[in-house]
């Protein structure tokens, strides 16, 4: 095998990429199934060879916070957590998305609601895709599948953070978080200098220019609207330029799962068991969850008959499959919840009782 | 007595006193007789005297200061309600070599961002925060204020503010001079001409020391709120003396070692 690969847990790989991406700084707090991240990075030490900050905050409210400030002044800033965690920062991050910052979130989600457990979930998607704070806004969601994708979106995480001036969330769960699996990382970029910052950025009113504001306030109800509209012009051009997804065995599936992150792992196997016993069936893997792939899935309504979108969730995606098929196949869910992960072989019983019959 | 022609008169030569360019022309919206306008003025004047408009970077608090934007020339962010210090932090350890200050009201660093106020102390974070204690939350029409003194009549202690019921009224600035992290921490005042030019000297201080990275400096500015208060100009400045400096006693009250 190429010497280059490490093995290594999906958190540690996530925070080894944050440092290779040159990020500027790492705001946050502990919680589980995450604390790896800040366990790593301070263990590493990048302050002393990238110049990397990492501060552990008194909050989540104060981590999402210090990225509203080191985004503001123009930095590559990101943040972990965990589904509590996430939903404490949601103010912040509506704060974010209002002004326009780029930053990169992680969640490694666990069970919910309130307290819940720390196993493995996905019921964090509606928070994820529609919002989750307050405010018509959107954030660019990218879901990891492996240790080497928690690797490989950090970097594209702060780029497409950058390109559109949005929070990205890289959603991915316990199970990804914590499993260990062989990474391979990309070589260390440079840390943006002072004069790469964007010119919007808060870092000292030069005499040449006006002084720049960061903010998301707005009494005047007409041009926030007009704001409001070019948020959704944003969210728009990412629905055409940055839908990511996978697609296995679906050309001549007749029957599709819909799945993302872990679950997509395992209906990788569901597949297979189901075409071991003649049920021809194909995978559909949403990598970026929002902008979600919509177009795509309609695609497959040709010749699909069905679709089972399975999610470790009581049913949260299963309505963008819905909505993308507009009725022309049925789409059904099948989902674990408070942390339990479905079997393979479980996953083809559901799909072959609710589709077959027998 | 002989005609005076004011062109005469205004001339660069005679000038005793001018605004700073480091304010904005923009009219403040600021209630007659506010300390905002005052310490906003102090502020800027400090920034152009220090030379220092190119390297500030300001933090806006929510409340009546939120627009602080609109009238201090400098690169500037607005934050959540009590996150100031939360956002000061990540400013200044990126770009340590600026000048980062916050400016918060009671509602704003003393009620919802306490603990982003006790850690960004506590960890020394090489920042001034301006704390203007008008005892009141102005914007939102006058409700009580962690820092309402006992007794204090506010649209949600209409009977005046009764500590068994409501608690008592926080010293803040007492508070966070405990602090390891804190260097310089002062109790000011804006409401005569004597007061302004102390805590001018104050606010001065506490941005000069940031090139020593000893931590946080602190100048509370106790202000008043003759909205909020229901007072006339003059009645809020004589209520201010009366009852809020005896509660709030100006002074410094941690100055560095020498």
């Amino acid at each position: 095998m190429d010497e280059d690969f490490v093995l290594m847990k999906g958190n540690e790989a996530l925070a080894e990429a944050a440092i290779r991406s040159g990020a500027d700084g790492y705001f946050g707090y502990p919680i589980t199934p995450q604390s790896e991240v800040m366990e790593y990075l301070t263990a590493a030490k990048p302050w002393e060879h990238t110049g990397m900050v990492v501060l552990q905050a008194e909050s989540e409210v104060a981590a999402i916070n210090m990225l509203y400030g080191g985004a503001g002044a123009g930095k590559r800033v990101m943040t972990s957590s965990s589904s509590p965690g996430i939903s404490l920062m949601q103010e912040g991050i509506s704060y974010i998305a209002g002004a326009e910052l780029p930053v990169v979130i992680v969640n490694v989600v666990r069970g919910g609601p309130g307290l819940g457990t720390i196993q493995p979930s996905q019921s964090d998607y509606f928070q994820a895709t529609k919002g989750g704070g307050h405010g018509d806004y959107h954030l660019l969601v990218l879901a990891p599948a492996s240790v080497q994708e928690m690797a490989d979106f950090m970097p594209l995480a702060f780029d497409l953070a950058f390109k559109y001036r949005n929070p990205v969330m890289v959603l991915s769960d316990g199970a990804i978080g914590q499993m260990m699996e062989k990474v391979k990382f990309q070589p260390q970029r440079p840390r943006m200098t002072d004069d790469e910052l964007p010119g919007w950025a808060t870092t000292g009113k030069k005499p040449d220019r006006e002084r720049n504001i960061i903010t998301s306030l707005d009494l005047d109800p007409y041009r926030q609207e007009r704001f409001n509209q070019k948020l959704v012009e944003k969210y728009r051009k990412m629905k055409e330029e940055e839908v990511r997804y996978e697609m296995f065995q679906c050309e001549d599936a007749e029957y599709v799962f819909v799945a993302y992150g872990t679950s997509s792992r395992i209906c990788q196997k569901s597949v297979q068991l189901a075409r071991e016993r003649g049920i021809k069936a194909g995978l559909f893997r949403p990598i970026s969850l929002f902008p979600f792939p919509e177009n795509e899935i309609e695609a497959l309504t040709s010749h699909v008959k069905g679709m089972l979108s399975v999610e470790m969730s009581a049913g949260q995606m299963v309505e963008d499959v819905r909505l993308s098929v507009h009725g022309k196949i049925p789409v059904e869910h099948y989902g674990r919840m408070g942390g339990v992960i479905p079997t393979p072989e479980e996953i083809v019983d559901v799909l072959i009782q609710k589709f077959i019959g027998g | 007595m002989a005609d005076i022609n004011l062109m005469d008169i205004i001339k660069e030569k005679n000038v005793v006193y001018k605004k700073t360019k480091v304010l904005t022309d923009k009219v403040m919206h600021y209630c007659p007789g506010c300390g905002h306008s005052t310490t906003h003025r102090i502020i800027a004047e400090v920034i152009e005297e220090m030379g220092i408009q190119d390297k500030t970077i300001g933090i806006a608090p929510v409340g009546c200061s939120v627009f602080m934007y609109d009238y201090i020339d400098v690169d500037t962010q607005e934050a959540a309600h009590g996150r100031a210090p939360a956002l000061a932090t990540a400013i200044k350890r990126l770009l340590p070599d600026r000048y980062v200050f916050t400016y918060q009201g009671d509602g704003d660093l003393a009620a919802i961002g306490t603990a982003e106020t006790i850690h960004a102390c506590n960890r020394g974070e090489n920042i001034t925060m301006i704390f203007i204690n008008n005892g009141i939350y102005g914007m939102t029409g006058g409700q009580m204020a962690p820092t309402s003194i006992e007794g204090m009549r506010t649209s949600t202690t209409p009977y005046g503010r009764d500590a068994h019921l409501m608690g008592h009224p926080i010293k803040m600035t007492e508070l966070v001079a405990q602090l390891p992290g804190t260097y310089y921490v002062t109790r000011q005042a804006v409401h005569t001409p004597n007061l302004v030019r102390k805590t001018k000297k104050a606010i001065r201080k506490a941005f000069e020391y940031q090139a020593l990275n000893r931590g946080v400096s602190f100048v509370e500015v106790v202000s008043n709120c003759n909205s909020g208060w229901k007072m006339s100009p003059v009645q809020a400045v004589k209520w201010l003396d009366e009852n809020m400096l005896p509660f709030y006693p100006l002074g410094d009250i941690k100055v560095p070692e020498k």
